[in-house]
Order: C-alpha cells, then sequence, then structure tokens
C-alpha cells in the first residue's frame, strides 16, 4: 500500500507492507539507519523517534500508521550543518560509550527541552527511563541534557547571528 | 527479527466507520489503538489477525474532560494525558498515581486507555484503578450504545464483554463528595507491570466511611476488586485495626499464581500490606490532610 509522509521535513512517497514496522521503514527503505533496532519488545527505547511531534517507539508502530503525518529522526537534529545543542553536548559530557543508545536518547532530550527547556535531574532521569544504556551508567547522559539546557540559548543566538 | 504475519490495512475516521469496517472485514479483524499491546503480540504470532482497523484518527475517541459531575476519559486518551490531566489529578489521585508508575514516559505517549482496558491482561493497573473507582464503560456497536460497569467488564484474563463489532469509546467516572483516592504499585525496576499493585477510592461522610473501592491487579482477585475488603469498611470509622483487618480480606479474596514476577506467597502479602498502604493515603486525603 502507497503511504506518504512528511521525514525530516522532506515529503515522501513509497509502496509498503501493511505489517512492515516504523523502525524498518525508515532505516532500510529510506535509508536513515541513525535509529537504531534494538530488542524488538518496546523495552530498550533505541528506536525512539517522532511521530507527529512525539517520542514513540519505532518497534512498535506500523509504518502504515505513520502514513499522512511526520516523522522526525536524529538525521533531522542539525540544522544547516550545525549541531542541536543535544548533540553538541553528548559530545562535550561525553555522553556516550559504544553509541547504540544515543540517537533513542537525543530525540526524547531534545523533545524534553523543547517542553521543559530547565529540567532537574530528576525530570531528566524520568524523561528517558524507557531507554536502556549498557554503558555510560546514565551518569554522563544526564549530563549532556544538562549542558544542553544550560547552552540553548546560546545556541540558538550563534545560529540567529 | 519479529515480523507481524501479513494483514489487511485499513482506517477509520469516525467510531461509524470504525463499527462498520469491523462488520464487514468480520471477527478475524482487530481495532487498532496505540498498537503497544497487540503490535508486540502479533510480532510474536500470538496474534493474527487478518485485517486491522487503525482508530487513530478518530477524533470522538479522544480527550479527558468533566461533564455535569462526571469525568469522561475518551478510549484513545493516551495514559501520558491522562497522567496529565488536571481534572483527573484534582478529583482522582488514584488515576495519576497509576499512571505515573504504568510503563515508561515513551509508552505512555501511545498507549491508549480503551486499548489498556480491552487488552484486558490480569496485571492491567488501569483495571485495577476502575474498579476502585466503579467507573463505567461506554460500548458502540452496530445495535447502539450501551454502559457497563467495569466490574462486569472483564470476564476473563484477556476477554471482556466487548463484542467482535463493537468499541470502546469512553470510561465515566463519576464524581462523588468526600472521595480521597491512592494507588500503590510494587514492581521489579522502574516502566515494569506489576508484581502486585492496589488501589484504594474511598468516600467520607461525618468521619465514617460511606463507601469503599478497592481495586488489586496481577494477583487473580475476581474483577479485579475485593468485596470483602470494602463490605468490612463501609459504614465504619477509620481506625488502624480497620485498615488492618481490610488488608487482611483483601489478601484473602486474590488467587495469586507464581511466576518469574514473584512467588504466590509474596503476592498474596503485597495485597494486604499495599491494601492498607493505600487505604491510609485515600483515607488521609479525604481529609483534605494531604497536599
Ligand atoms: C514496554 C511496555 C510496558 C508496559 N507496562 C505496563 C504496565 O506497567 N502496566 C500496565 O497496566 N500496562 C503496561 N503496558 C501495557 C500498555 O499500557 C497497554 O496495554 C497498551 O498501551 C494497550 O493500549 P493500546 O492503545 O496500545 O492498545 P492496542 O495494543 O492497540 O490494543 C489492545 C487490544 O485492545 C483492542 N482495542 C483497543 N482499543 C479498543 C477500543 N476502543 N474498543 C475495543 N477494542 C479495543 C485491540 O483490538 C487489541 O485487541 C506496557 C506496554 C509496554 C509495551
Ligand atoms: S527496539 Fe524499540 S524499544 Fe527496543
Ligand atoms: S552508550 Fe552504549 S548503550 Fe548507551
Amino acid at each position: 500500500m502507497q503511504i506518504t509522509l512528511t521525514v525530516n521535513g522532506e515529503q515522501i512517497t513509497r509502496d509498503v507492507e501493511p505489517r512492515l514496522l516504523l523502525v524498518h521503514f525508515v532505516r532500510d527503505h529510506l535509508g536513515l539507519t541513525g535509529t537504531h533496532w534494538g530488542c524488538d519488545t518496546s523495552n530498550c527505547g533505541t528506536c525512539v523517534l517522532w511521530l507527529d511531534g512525539t517520542p514513540v517507539k519505532s518497534c512498535t508502530v506500523l509504518a502504515v500508521m505513520a502514513d499522512g503525518r511526520s516523522v522526525r529522526t536524529v538525521e533531522g537534529l542539525e540544522r544547516d550543518g550545525e549541531l542541536d545543542p543535544v548533540q553538541q553536548g553528548f559530545f562535550e559530557e561525553h555522553g556516550l560509550q559504544c553509541g547504540f543508545c544515543t540517537p533513542g536518547m537525543m530525540m526524547t532530550a531534545r523533545h524534553l527541552l523543547d517542553h521543559n527547556p530547565d529540567p532537574s535531574e530528576a525530570e531528566i532521569r524520568e524523561a528517558i527511563s524507557g531507554q536502556i544504556c549498557r554503558c555510560t551508567g546514565y551518569e554522563n547522559i544526564v549530563k549532556a541534557i544538562r549542558w544542553a539546557a544550560e547552552h540553548s540559548g546560546a545556541a540558538e543566538e550563534e545560529v540567529g547571528a | 527479527m519479529q515480523v507481524p504475519a501479513a494483514f489487511q490495512y485499513e482506517r477509520a475516521k469516525t467510531v461509524d466507520e470504525a463499527i462498520a469496517l469491523l462488520e464487514r472485514l468480520g471477527p478475524e479483524a482487530r481495532l487498532l489503538a496505540g498498537g503497544h499491546s497487540l503490535l508486540p503480540m502479533m510480532k510474536l504470532r500470538l496474534a493474527q489477525p487478518e485485517a486491522l482497523v487503525d482508530v487513530n484518527d478518530v477524533a470522538e475517541l479522544g480527550g479527558v474532560r468533566l461533564e455535569g459531575n462526571e469525568v469522561r476519559i475518551g478510549a484513545m486518551a493516551r495514559h501520558a494525558e491522562l497522567l496529565a490531566s488536571a481534572v483527573v489529578a484534582e478529583h482522582f489521585r488514584i488515576l495519576a498515581d497509576a499512571e505515573r508508575v504504568i510503563a515508561d514516559p515513551i509508552v505512555r505517549n501511545r498507549g491508549t486507555i480503551g486499548g489498556s482496558l480491552c487488552q484486558a491482561d490480569p496485571s492491567e493497573d488501569l483495571s485495577a484503578a476502575f474498579a476502585a473507582l466503579k467507573a463505567t464503560v461506554v460500548i458502540r456497536g452496530p445495535e447502539g450504545e450501551r454502559q457497563v460497569p467495569v466490574r462486569e467488564f472483564h470476564v476473563g484474563p484477556y476477554q471482556t464483554v466487548v463484542g467482535p463489532a463493537e468499541i470502546v469509546t469512553e470510561v465515566r467516572v463519576p464524581i462523588r463528595p468526600g472521595c480521597g483516592s491512592a494507588y500503590e504499585k510494587v514492581e521489579r525496576r522502574v516502566g515494569d507491570w506489576p508484581v502486585t499493585a492496589v488501589g484504594a477510592a474511598i468516600w467520607m461522610e461525618g468521619g465514617s466511611i460511606t463507601d469503599a473501592g478497592l481495586g488489586l491487579t496481577a494477583v487473580g482477585a475476581e474483577h479485579f476488586s475485593s468485596p470483602r475488603a470494602e463490605d468490612l469498611l463501609k459504614g465504619k470509622i477509620p481506625t488502624d485495626e480497620l485498615i488492618d483487618e481490610a488488608g487482611k480480606a483483601a489478601s484473602e479474596d486474590c488467587n495469586p499464581t507464581s511466576d518469574q514476577r514473584g512467588p504466590a506467597d509474596y503476592k498474596r502479602h503485597l495485597a494486604g500490606e499495599l491494601t492498607r498502604r493505600a487505604l491510609r493515603r485515600a483515607i488521609s486525603a479525604t481529609r483534605g490532610q494531604e497536599a
């Protein structure tokens, strides 16, 4: 069946089987392999992307359910070659080791900061509680998101300048 | 890689359209709400529907609103919406309490209230919370609309009274004066299903309990409730002894089984202890003693 959706601002039309999961559509049909695929059981959260502006676990959504909607993946975070403050934060604070959980963590972080620009450590930990990191012990992920919170204004000014 | 078996996909824009599609596609068709129970089952081939009717576009099924002396929760309201609702926070703390510990924030963005009730998992948190509140489920089908008390909604594990071409449209919770409520859950780790959970709703007038609702989940309690503990509480002035007795009655009203979440005797112990904790909080909330 034919679906048309917006992915990172670009309109895309493709023919897909109804049983195709959104995570595989994004990775295998669109080549956007930034979104990872881990547990397959809605637990790990590495497949998190935005559907109509809301973070969802894309291993538990059908591609056809995204027909007529908008999707934003980790590839859609940077703007005009500038890293999003969240991406910069993960770089500055060493928020990743193997990087497997990172795309999902960053998509959740961006959404959190859009709705709560100055989150406490507890709020950050709650926001990412549906996502598993096997490397960092979460400490530096929390710091990376705090870094982004503290530098979001500055980053916007730079882009504006 | 887990892949569901092939199926036909249809999207409905209205409840009537969804009912017509379910009728046309036959008993092997299923409604697709958030998909967070159905799709995992399809990936494991535990469910193999021939067709799915997606109701995510049906606007009339959404929303949480106050109407008269009822809070009406649309079947497609997401867990996150219920958690964020000011009306719910004001009147039914038990629902906000429960939502805070159902799955994780990302799953809560997607899973729906109707889907949770219709999945009828014996460990579902909201089934216990709504049982405590004595909510009503509104069901619409080809023959029109009917209302079913939530305690008559589930007929067994994974089974409800919803017919093949019927749709749950709304859950209604009556607001009655003097109510206090709370939800207590023990889980193995953040985001997990309950080992055991108990919700309590208490209505008080002039210092004594006029009505009580106790919802229990994951412990095999019939209709997710404990009528014996409720009867014990009604008409009494709350004391520590009364709360202890109610906890004991609730633990006797359940029929837990041992599984990967814990042994049966541990769950029975939890049912009693969580009943006591939920009751203490619910009762003190009726006195306006909690912030
Ligand atoms: C990782 C994870 C953790 C979870 N943890 C918990 C937890 O701790 N506690 C808890 O209680 N739940 C938990 N859940 C379950 C979750 O909250 C709900 O079961 C799930 O969201 C069901 O809602 P849904 O909208 O996704 O339903 P779906 O999966 O879309 O549907 C479930 C079933 O209900 C039927 N259905 C859906 N809507 C209707 C309707 N309006 N009328 C008639 N039939 C309908 C469908 O046909 C299907 O058979 C968890 C789920 C996941 C994936
Ligand atoms: S792959 Fe989606 S939650 Fe793990
Ligand atoms: S950095 Fe390896 S899983 Fe998070």
